[in-house]
């Protein structure tokens, strides 16, 4: 039976009359790699803040790898490793005094330590450059590094990849793989869907509150009222006026050259196609589409408002 | 005015820009008609940037022809950027002053009259849906709202060819699903060529168009479909457990390219011609090593997947 890494309970954060956290619980298993996806603003990095023992819970309360993170949050935050959307990253210095930086903060004296994280996060070749002459993909690699010097056994990434292209960012994933495939348990908040498919689960935040946290193949099941079909049609804007108007669509929307529409599941081809058909829309070809994590994540905002 | 225009609204033609040792952008060829949607994807440092900067004639390139609508952007650079609006990441709006204020200020900089400015900004606001807001101070929109009004902003002055640069990084789904609504609207209208450049391929696929840059270099470029197209039958799903030994397994293939994680699954991306054989063995393998297979197929290759495929050297 794998430990529970983080349990939050009701955990709440008011900022004046403003609620940033509004009585979020979940937990997270000891190996799993959790999202934590949201729009800016929504508490994604409050409850991080919480959860390392920066900020006071308002309520609620919260246990990291066992310890209390009100009562202690020092063990808390020598357990674990934080990646900050901002790397926290010295320009001037290079990339290997940089980690000895961090190393020396955490208590860690041992140089082979700090060989054995540049080997980890891929940096072999580029110890002695200044952080400033590197690119945003290796600078990200560098941040990681500073979060994992001390061996932590939770890690937190705060956007870890936002702006860099999907190469680096397949390639950053497969090292926080590497990690979680060593006994690392990894909670990542985001606010790109790109990035919460890399997640075995995701939660889903918007406005201070948790709407749902299940695996991403659950949500698209459970959390989505139907069926995600694509709707080729010309021309389009006149397609999609139709589609809104049918009784039997949830949602519609343009894609690029083509339509999405939402329907409940008891929904066929034929009688989308027929009501187009009844507005004057011909030549449409209507295929049956994957769901996609944005698609839930608008069939939860919208079920919320 | 050139014939130029009925074949692209954006012509660019054998463009290089070389930052001293750097070649920023290489032998790069683009047409872009009105109604189109050009999603311009690529590593950091591909090139995009500089290609941004170069049709808004803010670089000269050291080779090459732009025409933005018809014209000549090293010659006719005052007629070009009339035809240009640019939403550039971080737009800066006046925070003290209003919305409508706001995009008075951008009417009247782009040479709106006096008569004219009225209308024409009701109208933009409008059509972001910013007409309710028009007192309320920039400073106190939300992040969406500031999105829409910077689109208002480069839309003022009813520009042929709208360029985008990563226009919603930051902005919560619901508000990118609103702002994409709009520039579809535009585009499908079919009197504007739109150009985006992002690194992310949820917003790629939202474009008519998508093209690849590595090196300064467009390294293929077509619709969404096309592009996923080319790795029909090469991209397997595989769920089952435990998922880092089904990876290592996966890696020791000789027919797997690669084997990526996505939190619930992996996605193996496989040489031509031989998904078969990979599932054949791998369902033979798994078992045998003490792993459990719990679904094993052939999915629709995403364009992060072709991406990837094509910026290793072994495919490229």
């Amino acid at each position: 039976m794998a430990e529970q890494v983080i349990i939050a309970e009701g955990l709440t954060r008011r900022f004046g009359d403003f609620v940033a956290v509004d009585h979020v619980s979940f937990s997270v298993q000891e190996g799993e790699v959790v999202g934590y996806l949201g729009p800016n603003g929504s508490g994604k990095t409050t409850t991080i803040r919480m959860l390392l023992g920066l900020l006071l819970p308002s309520e609620g309360n919260a246990r990291v790898l066992d310890y209390d993170v009100v009562k202690q949050s020092e063990q808390v935050r020598a357990r674990v490793g934080y990646m900050s959307q901002k790397f926290a990253l010295y320009n001037e210095l290079t990339v290997s005094e940089n980690l000895a930086f961090y190393a020396g903060v955490y208590g860690v004296r041992d140089r082979t330590r700090l060989d054995e994280v540049i080997q980890q996060v891929g940096l072999r070749g580029v110890e002695r450059k200044r952080v400033s002459d590197i690119s945003v993909g290796w600078r990200q690699r560098v941040a990681l590094g500073t979060a994992i010097v001390h061996r932590p056994q939770l890690l937190f990434l705060d956007e870890p990849t936002s702006g860099v292209d999907p190469i680096a960012r397949r390639a950053f994933w497969d090292l926080i793989y590497d990690l979680v495939a060593g006994g690392v348990t990894a909670l990542v908040t985001t606010h790109y869907m790109d990035e919460a498919e890399y997640c075995g689960r995701i939660g889903i935040m918007r406005e201070g509150r948790l709407l749902a946290m299940d695996k991403p193949s659950v949500l698209k099941e459970k959390a989505l009222p139907g069926l995600a079909w694509d709707v080729h049609a010309q021309p389009l804007l006149p397609a999609l006026n139709a589609l809104e108007q049918c009784a039997c669509v949830i949602r519609a929307g343009l894609v690029s050259d083509h339509l999405r529409a939402i329907t409940p599941g008891d929904v066929e081809a034929e009688a989308l196609q027929a009501r187009l058909r009844e507005a004057g829309i011909e030549g449409v070809r209507i295929e049956l589409a994957e769901p996609t994590l944005e698609d839930v994540f608008l069939a939860l905002a919208a079920s919320r408002s | 005015m050139s014939s130029l225009k009925d074949n692209g609204m954006i012509q660019v033609a054998n463009l290089h820009k070389r930052f001293g040792n750097h070649q920023a952008v290489n032998t790069l060829i683009l047409e872009i008609p009105a109604g189109e949607i050009y999603g311009l994807v690529g590593p950091d440092g591909a090139g995009k940037t500089t290609t941004l900067r170069l049709l808004c004639g803010a670089l000269r390139p050291d080779q090459g022809k732009i025409e933005i609508a018809g014209y000549d952007v090293a010659r006719q650079t005052e007629e070009a950027r009339a035809k240009i609006g640019y939403l550039p990441q971080r737009f800066s709006l006046y925070e003290e002053l209003t919305v409508l204020e706001n995009i008075r200020f951008f009417a009247e900089v782009r040479g709106l009259k006096a008569t004219a400015w009225y209308p024409r900004c009701m109208e933009i606001l409008a059509f972001v849906g910013l007409e309710e807001f028009t007192n309320r101070r920039a400073g106190q929109l939300s992040g969406g709202m500031k999105q829409k009004l910077g689109l208002a902003a480069a839309l003022v002055h009813e520009p042929q060819v709208l360029l985008l640069d990563e226009p919603t990084t930051g902005v919560d789904p619901v508000t990118r699903q609103d702002f994409w609504q709009l520039i579809i609207r535009l585009a499908v209208k079919g009197d504007v060529a739109v150009l985006v450049s992002t690194p992310y391929m949820d917003e790629a696929a939202r474009c008519t168009r998508v093209g690849f840059m590595q090196h300064g270099q467009l390294m293929v470029e077509g619709t969404p479909q096309e592009l996923r197209q080319r790795l029909n039958g090469r991209v397997l799903e595989l769920r089952g457990e435990p998922l880092p030994l089904l990876r290592s397994l996966a890696r020791a293939d000789t027919d797997v390219e690669d084997a990526q994680m996505f939190g619930d699954r992996l996605h193996l991306r496989v040489g031509p011609g031989t998904s078969e054989r990979v599932i054949d063995r791998l369902q033979a393998l798994v078992p045998a090593m003490g792993g459990q297979i719990a679904s094993l197929r052939a999915v629709s290759p995403q364009l992060d997947d072709l991406f990837i495929a094509m910026s290793e050297p072994r495919n490229g």
